[in-house]
């Protein structure tokens, strides 16, 4: 048996896994590329067309992925944890939208899957650690002796808002080793090492939704369990109660929504809030979506056990949101937070995640309320 | 890394790899006669001597006439082309079909077939062993039925179905029988025509023959409609010029496989009781699905309760040993099996089994081998899923 050291990589078929996995080669570990088989992709056929690559689980990007293990010398295989993905990850994402909060699948991905079940089969097969494609990075602490989560080098590629859940024993076994590289050195890694994917495009969307019709996979999902349809029509009103319209489901809507509504107004209408039990969509101007505080829960401490008192840091709402200065004010329970910013926010939508910056070191993070 | 030759293959019924003799037979058949059998000149005649001699060849190992061999692509090619060609030239309007629940894909497959076109479909379940019921299959006869389709060796579990029973009950009912002998030709002693069946799928690589190339029988008074189309080859059965190193291979590959068959049936089926008592003292809690049936000697299909055979099988891989989990869907990611949830297992369970297909390439050393690595890795993948529960 070899006595070098064993990893597995999460290898998806696309060029940032490829690389990581090259790079890991390079290095001289022992390498073993695993694809997670997580969604069916026969299920819901009146989605899209089949054969759509960049989805998740397609068999162009486990074909993909097999063939830069081929390259790489390295076995590879493809493990099948369908059942867990459906469990932890789409259904929580249905239920999510259906209670009218905007759900993010790839943060659940992370800690239930990726760091979950297959850290544990790559555990199992005397591998050390799982790495991954993402931009971000791990440093011990020396002071704390904790893992710290840090933001990627290049802040624009930065991926640290999806992995605020990981825990101390989950970071202990992550690596990423793209963190210190921009998008174009992994490009040019992935060129210089010949790798098959490495003019492929990044693919955009949720996985496991084409297209990225989220509601017509919500649609469908209900009618492949045979449950009634939750495209269930009601009242568009403004904040002050006045009926402007009709939309055709709550779940069709997110917080910050501009288009779709259908409803002739004087400025432009954005969704402030859905209210699934009442069966509405709330609208109402730009200026009506800013929010001075938010309450984030299950608050997931990674930089510290947990803070003492309130704490000043950069906190951001979503992915594509710049970290806005704010304090932290910890609750009894030290995974409830408000969250207070110095200036009002945009758009600050149930259901995302709340990470807490302290310049690029992840302090921790929580799910909207 | 682990070279390929320190490598051990226990995944014969998978496919094997093309035996010496064989690749000598179809490399003259490449070389020496490369002619179209239906061309009318001499290198036509040539190729076509070679083709009716391999015809010939195999009809005599299965103790039936050349004319009833039809060559086809391997063994998928001959299941559609019995189950779809029966049925589909049945002029009956309304038509039935049984199979049971343990079928290959192939003939599960077509069978979904011919229920999208009109035909009702009954599925015979095995019992826990994973053999199925002559009387069961009685059971499930009506008067339209146009075709009964039970395989003879299950590829799962190497169960051996009680073929001529269900020949007599079939001839008594006046219903065909075909069934897939993929896994039984070669490996069981074998005649077609004393055992009654109507139809026989053939494959030849997975008897040291050549992949892409198998065969199907057809009685004489059988009418079988085509399924592929563009020309009058295999008597109008099968169109495509007609592979001849292939049909060359199977008939090679076949005559070996019976010549060695009693003393490699003993061989391995002592390698197989080596690892199935070794397993049972030393893996338990254990099961072997498939126990207390009539099996082939060379399949065993162990259940390790309490491991995600997934893992199991990739440990297995990373330590050098080849075998196989129950199905693999299209990405190769392994699916709960049919097969081993029709005897009655769990999903759990079906997931904790894995087969292990000896054949010619396994010592009694590697078998050892096996046992040990399989000792440690089964330990190890039940202490770290005990943790996990716990934490």
């Amino acid at each position: 048996m070899s006595e070098r050291v064993r990893v597995a990589v999460a290898m998806s078929g696309g060029v940032d896994s490829s690389t990581a996995a090259a790079l890991l080669v390079e290095q001289g570990l022992d390498v073993v590329g695993l694809t997670m088989q997580l969604w069916n992709q026969r299920r819901l056929p009146e989605l899209s067309p089949p054969r759509t690559a960049g989805r998740c689980c397609s068999l162009e990007d486990v074909y993909d992925a097999r063939r830069v293990a081929e390259r790489l010398g390295i076995p590879y295989y493809v493990v099948n944890f369908e059942d867990r993905f459906e469990q932890q990850v789409v259904r929580p994402f249905i239920r999510e939208y259906l209670e009218g909060r905007t759900p993010i699948p790839c943060t659940l991905c992370n800690s239930h899957l990726k760091f979950d079940v297959l850290l544990e089969l790559a555990r199992s097969l005397g591998a050390e650690a799982v790495a991954t494609g993402h931009y971000a990075r791990i440093r011990p602490d020396p002071v704390s002796g904790r893992r710290l989560l840090l933001r990627a080098s290049q802040p624009s590629r930065d991926q640290s808002y999806f992995l605020f859940g990981l825990s101390q024993e989950q970071l202990a076994h992550a690596l990423f080793p793209l963190g210190g590289l921009s998008k174009e050195e992994v490009r040019a890694a992935a060129r210089r090492l010949g790798l098959p994917v490495a003019e492929k495009a990044d693919s955009q969307e949720i996985c496991f939704v084409p297209g990225g019709d989220y509601a017509a996979f919500i649609e469908a999902y209900f009618r492949e369990q045979g449950l009634p349809s939750p495209a269930v029509p009601g009242a568009i009103v403004s904040s002050d109660g006045r009926l402007l319209g009709e939309h055709s489901g709550v779940h069709r809507f997110t917080v910050g929504q501009r288009r779709g509504l259908g409803v002739a107004a004087g400025a432009p209408l954005y969704v402030l809030a859905t209210d699934p039990a009442g069966g509405r969509v709330i609208v109402g101007r730009d200026h009506e979506l800013l929010r001075d505080r938010l309450t984030a829960d299950r608050v997931n401490w990674i930089a510290l056990e947990a803070p003492a008192g309130p704490l000043r840091a950069q906190v951001k709402i979503r992915h594509k949101h710049e970290a806005a200065a704010a304090t932290l004010y910890p609750g009894e329970d030290p995974s409830v937070v408000e969250v207070r910013f110095d200036e009002p926010q945009r758009a600050v939508t149930p259901g995302q995640a709340a990470v807490f910056y302290d310049g690029e070191v992840v302090l921790g993070g929580g799910w909207i309320r | 890394m682990i070279g390929q030759g320190m490598r051990a293959y226990f995944d014969h019924c998978a496919t094997t790899p093309v035996a010496e003799e064989v690749l000598a037979a179809m490399t003259a058949a490449f070389r020496e006669d490369f002619g179209n059998p239906s061309s009318v000149h001499a290198f036509g005649q040539a190729a076509r001597r070679r083709l009716e001699d391999a015809r010939r060849r195999v009809a005599e190992v299965l103790g039936v006439g050349p004319a009833e061999i039809v060559f086809t692509s391997g063994g998928t090619e001959a299941d559609n082309l019995a189950v779809l060609g029966v049925v589909r030239s049945d002029p009956r309007p309304r038509k039935h079909v049984v199979t049971t629940s343990i079928e290959h894909p192939a003939v599960l497959e077509s069978c979904a077939q011919l229920e999208r076109e009109g035909v009702a479909v009954s599925r015979v379940p095995p019992d826990s062993r994973g053999v199925v019921d002559p009387e069961a299959i009685r059971r499930a006869l009506r008067p339209e039925t146009a075709l009964i389709t039970v395989m003879h060796v299950n590829n799962e579990l190497g169960t051996v179905q009680p073929i001529a029973q269900i020949a007599r009950l079939a001839r008594e009912a006046g219903v065909l029988l075909h069934s897939d002998g993929v896994q039984a030709a070669g490996k069981i002693p074998l005649n077609l025509a004393e055992l009654g069946v109507d139809l026989y799928s053939l494959s030849a690589h997975k008897i040291y023959g050549p992949k892409g190339a198998g065969a199907l029988y057809v009685r004489a008074d059988v009418a079988v409609g085509r399924i592929l189309f563009g020309g009058h080859h295999e008597r109008d059965r099968r169109p495509g010029t007609e592979n001849v190193p292939g049909a060359v291979g199977l008939a090679a590959a076949l005559e070996l496989a019976c010549r060695d068959l009693p003393a490699e049936s003993a061989r391995l089926g002592a390698l197989r009781d080596r690892l199935e008592e070794a397993a049972a003292a030393r893996l338990a809690p254990l099961r072997v699905n498939g126990a207390g049936a009539p099996r082939v000697p060379h399949v065993s299909n162990l259940c390790f309760e309490g491991v995600d055979g997934e893992a199991l099988l990739i440990a297995l891989d990373l330590a050098g040993f080849a075998v196989s989990g129950g199905a693999a869907c299209s990405s190769g990611a392994a699916e709960p099996s049919h097969v081993l949830t029709a005897i009655g297992l769990s999903r759990e369970q079906a997931r904790a089994s894995l087969r292990f297909s000896l054949g010619r390439l396994n010592t009694p050393e590697q078998v050892e081998r096996l046992i040990e690595v399989l000792e440690q890795s089964v330990a190890r993948l039940r202490t770290r899923a005990a943790a996990s529960r716990h934490v």
